[in-house]
């Protein structure tokens, strides 16, 4: 559905995105994860034609983002990361006005307008200013606007900022929603809010994609990097064979430390060990202090990426 | 053609809804009424605003203007509701043109309340209508063409005040300045600071003539800056 090939934007002399390829399938929510100033938003601005790229090539669906611009545009619903609005328009006249801008009938535009409304709680607020609204208030219209032409792209740039938690929850609810019937794009710097709605993730820093998969493959693919570490009161050579023997495990460490065995196990990418190692302690009878996960799990790979990227921007 | 009626439409909404609209309304027609009461308006003058519309007109329309305009496009910059612009299906030329007649409507309305000075004076004397008509056309091609100066420099900029500045500056050495420094001079540079001059063009429409070559020079002066602030918005969007 969206085909992003070698895209390369530079501000200047900044490089914002360095060459990044991608493909999103159509259906679902796919979010696409990173900290401040990696290169979301301009990704974003890109592919809703509001920038045009340095190099590179996008495509939504079979059409071209430079080339066929407006036959794009008509397809994608965008929210913007500060959901910019007139302030002096009241919610129903600019959502009258979205819709004559995107060649929806009087007919049409009255029905989008109550199925959107709807769909974003936006009540007895359709009638009132949109300058006197709060924030959440306006992400709301944003986003009504953004899918009240039943787009089959949604491209949603941060949309639970600035909401408070129980508008977050709703917010997010909605968007998986909408990923049933959309293919939605949702940028965020949340790891936690990605995890939670996407079915497929992608890691952006410095203008790189730096990890792609399923939440679920991304866990593994970065738990299987990790080690266990487990401590116990053995024989050395007992306890080092005992825990190689065990299934799922490639190669075993042990170092002893006043008595205590400490053992570095690592395992196969996927497997889980830590429960093997408690019985195993247990048929044997040797005494377990401590086991744990050591080294890159997701968070400590993110945090690691966003300390990166605060470090360059200083 | 759609959707420049549609933006056409909602920035005369907004015109209606902003209070710098209503106070530039305010300023214009007290000073406008001001020149109509001291310079026309006296007994065994002409029934017509023949002297109102030669020089005041023009002074008061350099200032109105671009303090009206001003907001049309830095305002989208500065909010940055250009972006939800431009990412639905409207392109660079629908959004300026659909803005100069947004304003351009909304100038139509000042126009019609200035029919108050004929209504009065047709009380004291028999009014020109032929002649009234020709002021009209004179006043909407001006206003025209203010407009389309006024929304380059709105494009220009998201800082309102500098549009609104280099607006003034610039209609005023293309309505006065030129003129008066063409009196100056001798030969061909004189011949073209007249034609370049919107005062000289818009002279003959006062004394009611109506000329083919200055309906040309208005709007094809017009034109010129439309053009220029579309492709300076498309521009932009490469920065």
């Amino acid at each position: 559905m969206i085909r992003v090939s070698q895209l390369t934007k530079r501000y200047g002399a900044v490089l914002a995105v360095d060459n990044i390829s991608f493909d999103i399938e159509k259906g679902g929510v796919v979010g696409f994860l990173g900290p401040n100033g990696a290169g979301k938003t301009t990704t974003i601005r890109i592919l809703t034609c509001y920038h045009p790229a340095t190099s590179g090539a996008v495509h939504i669906d079979v059409l071209d983002v430079f080339k066929e611009s407006i036959e794009v545009r008509r397809r994608i619903g965008y929210l913007s990361e500060s959901t910019p609005l007139y302030p002096e328009m009241r919610v129903r006249e600019y959502l009258q006005f979205r819709g004559k801008l995107r060649g929806l009938t009087s007919s049409e535009r009255t029905v989008a307008i109550k199925r959107a409304s709807q769909r974003c709680w936006l009540g007895e607020f359709i009638n009132r200013p949109i300058g006197q609204l709060s924030k959440g208030m306006r992400q709301r219209v944003g986003l009504a606007d953004a899918m009240m032409h039943n787009p089959e792209v949604l491209i949603l740039d941060e949309p639970t900022v600035g909401l408070d938690p129980t508008q977050i929850r709703e917010t997010r609810n909605l968007i998986e929603e909408l990923g049933q019937e959309h293919t939605v794009l949702l940028s965020s710097h949340i790891l936690h809010e990605v995890e939670q709605v996407c079915t497929h993730t992608m890691i952006i820093a410095a203008g790189k994609i730096v990890a792609s998969g399923s939440p679920k493959e991304l866990r593994e693919q970065f738990s299987a990097q990790g080690k266990i570490v487990a401590e116990m009161r053995g024989p050395k050579e007992d306890v080092e064979s005992g825990v190689r023997a065990l299934n799922g495990v490639k190669a075993v460490e042990a170092s002893s430390d006043h008595g205590w065995m400490k053992v570095s196990i690592e395992s196969e990418p996927g497997s889980d060990v830590r429960e093997d190692i408690f019985k195993l302690a247990s048929a044997k009878g040797w005494s377990l202090r401590e086991i744990r996960r050591d080294g890159a799990t997701l968070e400590d790979f993110f945090i690691k990426v966003t300390a990166q990227q605060q470090s360059k921007s200083v | 053609m759609q959707n420049i009626a549609t933006l056409a439409k909602r920035e005369l909404g907004s015109f209606f809804l902003s209070p710098i609209a209503y106070a530039v309304n305010a300023i214009f027609l007290f000073t406008i009424g001001l020149a109509f009461a001291l310079g026309t308006f006296h007994s065994g003058g002409e029934a017509s605003l023949r002297d109102t519309l030669d020089f005041w007109m023009l002074l008061i329309l350099v200032f109105v203007l671009p303090m009206l305009c001003m907001r049309l496009m830095s305002e989208e910059f500065r909010n940055g509701t250009i972006e939800t612009l431009m990412t639905a299906p409207v392109t660079e030329s629908e959004v300026i043109f659909g803005k100069f007649f947004g304003a351009l409507v909304f100038y139509f309305v000042l126009l019609a309340t200035l029919l108050l000075f004929p209504i009065i004076l047709s009380m004291y004397g028999p009014v020109d209508i032929k002649l009234l008509v020709c002021h009209y056309i004179g006043m909407i091609l001006v206003g025209a063409l203010y407009i389309s100066v006024s929304l380059f420099f709105s494009t220009l900029t998201r800082h309102q005040v500098i549009a609104v500045l280099f607006s003034f500056a610039v209609l005023a050495l293309m309505t006065f300045a030129s003129h008066a420094l063409a009196t100056k001079l001798e030969g061909w540079p004189r011949v073209v600071l007249q034609q370049i001059s919107v005062r000289t063009h818009y002279h003959d429409f006062v004394r009611g003539v109506l000329d083919m070559n200055h309906c040309i020079f208005f709007v094809s002066m017009t034109g010129f800056f439309l053009f220029v602030s579309v492709k300076l918005l498309e521009v932009r969007r490469w920065q």
